[in-house]
């Protein structure tokens, strides 16, 4: 291929990656518009792929009338990979600089946006239960897609992951063995279920939905880094919105505050682990 | 046009090859480098520490949407990939490609796709064919390739993959490659 040529159909690519989100937009009201255009070129590339379709105009006419088509590609957007007790010191941190906050209220609500399948969700909930604060919160887990939802549900994860994982536990100032808290059955281990009776999984759209309650604590980690600037201001105000005063809000270790439009509506718990409350 | 990125990709023995090239940049390179160089999802804390002590120019691991400046040195993070968009840094969690996060084609592709004749990929040592790809890409899309030479590498299989890969701008020794870059940067001359 010439290389004027191939110049042509890499911009053709960006043409069609548009028309794909405006098509998914106007026709099912999911909103990939505002995604940062570098990650979203790869899933959707990865996508097209996996579907067998030859160019993005023939993948955007499978996911416009093959909906089992469509929930395959959401659920590729909306899979964040992630692990139990990721960035072991985050959770370190929430323990001695967030748990003494949440001793002093009666009841606390905790929004997980952005939840994934579900790994940080269950790692919190051990957390707050080792800290004894569990039978008092409330955690109310999101995600857009319906699918990973399902998973995170389940409670189920690959026993591969579990060497990891128990590193992670241990760093994150665990205080028993990871293995107590499942039960291994060929590949995969499932979770004690008592720890998802303050667990709420539902579909939520950070994108097009509202606030739906009022929060002491939201982590949002590692999913904003999918959306643009002007996607990423839209979500800290639904944030602000959505946590109490004096709320502790949590973000990625590579995600910050500065320049969205909230920066100065909270102070900083920590730097490196990326805490903040919410003063003014 | 002058070129507007350097992306560098390197696995195996690219500590001692970063302390060879990034010291003969100098500190007025004017030309913004973005590193993927493999590392250990918890091992590796104090990589860029260490690589600022041979570094004239200021090293960063880039937050998300970090802008992408002259005279700077951007090294992934741990356990994200690095993507370039046009003006600056995106990172993402997505899974590890060919076992790497970060992983050197994600930063490639995505610096071609931004920059397109204005990207420079550069591979170095390292013992997978991770950036083979990605140096494909940002050839095709007119940016400048360099590969160091296999017999110099400390693990040629990087360097060697790239090569099998594409028809590569210019194939150089390890101590060619910063004297190469300053040439082709300052002057603001394509170098093909």
């Amino acid at each position: 291929m010439s290389s004027a040529l191939r110049q042509e159909v890499e911009q053709l690519e960006d043409i069609e990656i548009q028309l794909l989100l405006e098509g998914m937009f106007r026709y099912y009201g999911f909103d990939f518009r505002n995604y940062a255009p570098a990650s979203i070129k790869r899933r959707i590339l990865d996508s097209l792929r996996e579907e067998g379709a030859e160019t993005i105009s023939a993948f955007q006419d499978k996911v416009l009338h093959d909906p089992s088509c469509l929930e395959r590609f959401l659920n590729r957007l909306s899979v964040n990979v992630t692990a139990m007790f990721r960035d072991p010191t985050f959770y370190l941190t929430f323990r001695t600089k967030v748990v003494p906050l949440l001793r002093t209220y009666p009841f606390v609500r905790i929004w997980h946006a952005g939840c994934s399948t579900g790994e940080e969700v269950y790692s919190m909930a051990i957390l707050l239960q080792e800290e004894g604060l569990y039978e008092r919160c409330r955690i109310y887990a999101t995600d857009i897609s319906a699918e990973v939802l399902r998973t995170a549900k389940e409670g189920i994860f690959p026993l591969a992951s579990m060497q990891e994982y128990t590193s992670n536990y241990q760093r994150a100032g665990g205080r028993h063995f990871f293995s107590d808290y499942y039960t291994a059955q060929y590949d995969n281990v499932i979770f004690d279920t008592t720890l998802k009776r303050n667990l709420i999984f539902s579909e939520h759209n950070l994108v097009t939905d509202s606030s739906f309650n009022e929060f002491h604590v939201i982590l949002c980690r590692n999913v904003m880094i999918y959306f643009n600037k002007a996607l990423q201001a839209r979500v800290h105000d639904l944030i602000y919105e959505s946590l109490t005063m004096f709320g502790v809000l949590g973000i990625g270790n590579k995600e910050s505050l500065k320049f969205t439009p909230r920066e100065h509506a909270y102070d900083e718990l920590d730097s490196r682990d990326r805490l903040y409350r919410k003063v003014r | 046009m002058a070129p507007q990125i350097v992306v560098i990709g390197t696995s195996a023995g690219g500590l001692s090859a970063l302390q060879v090239l990034l010291p003969g940049l100098g500190e007025k390179f004017p030309c913004p480098l973005a590193i993927a160089q493999h590392r250990g999802r918890d091992g590796g804390q104090g990589l860029r520490e260490f690589m600022q002590k041979s570094c004239a120019m200021p090293i960063e691991e880039p937050e998300d949407k970090a802008p992408i400046e002259p005279g700077h040195v951007y090294l992934a993070p741990r356990d994200y990939h690095l993507l370039v968009e046009r003006g600056h840094f995106a990172l993402s969690t997505d899974a590890p490609v060919w076992y790497a996060r970060p992983s050197i084609n994600v930063l490639f592709e995505s610096a071609a796709d931004a920059y397109a004749e204005l990207a420079i990929g550069v591979i170095l040592s390292g013992a997978s064919a991770d950036g083979a790809l990605g140096l494909s890409v940002i050839k095709a899309r007119g940016g400048t390739t360099l590969v160091e030479e296999p017999a110099t590498a400390a693990y040629p299989a990087m360097p060697k993959a790239a090569l099998a890969a594409t028809a590569v701008d210019r194939v150089l020794p390890l101590s060619e490659i910063a004297p190469f870059l300053k040439s082709i940067c300052q002057a603001g001359a394509r170098c093909v």
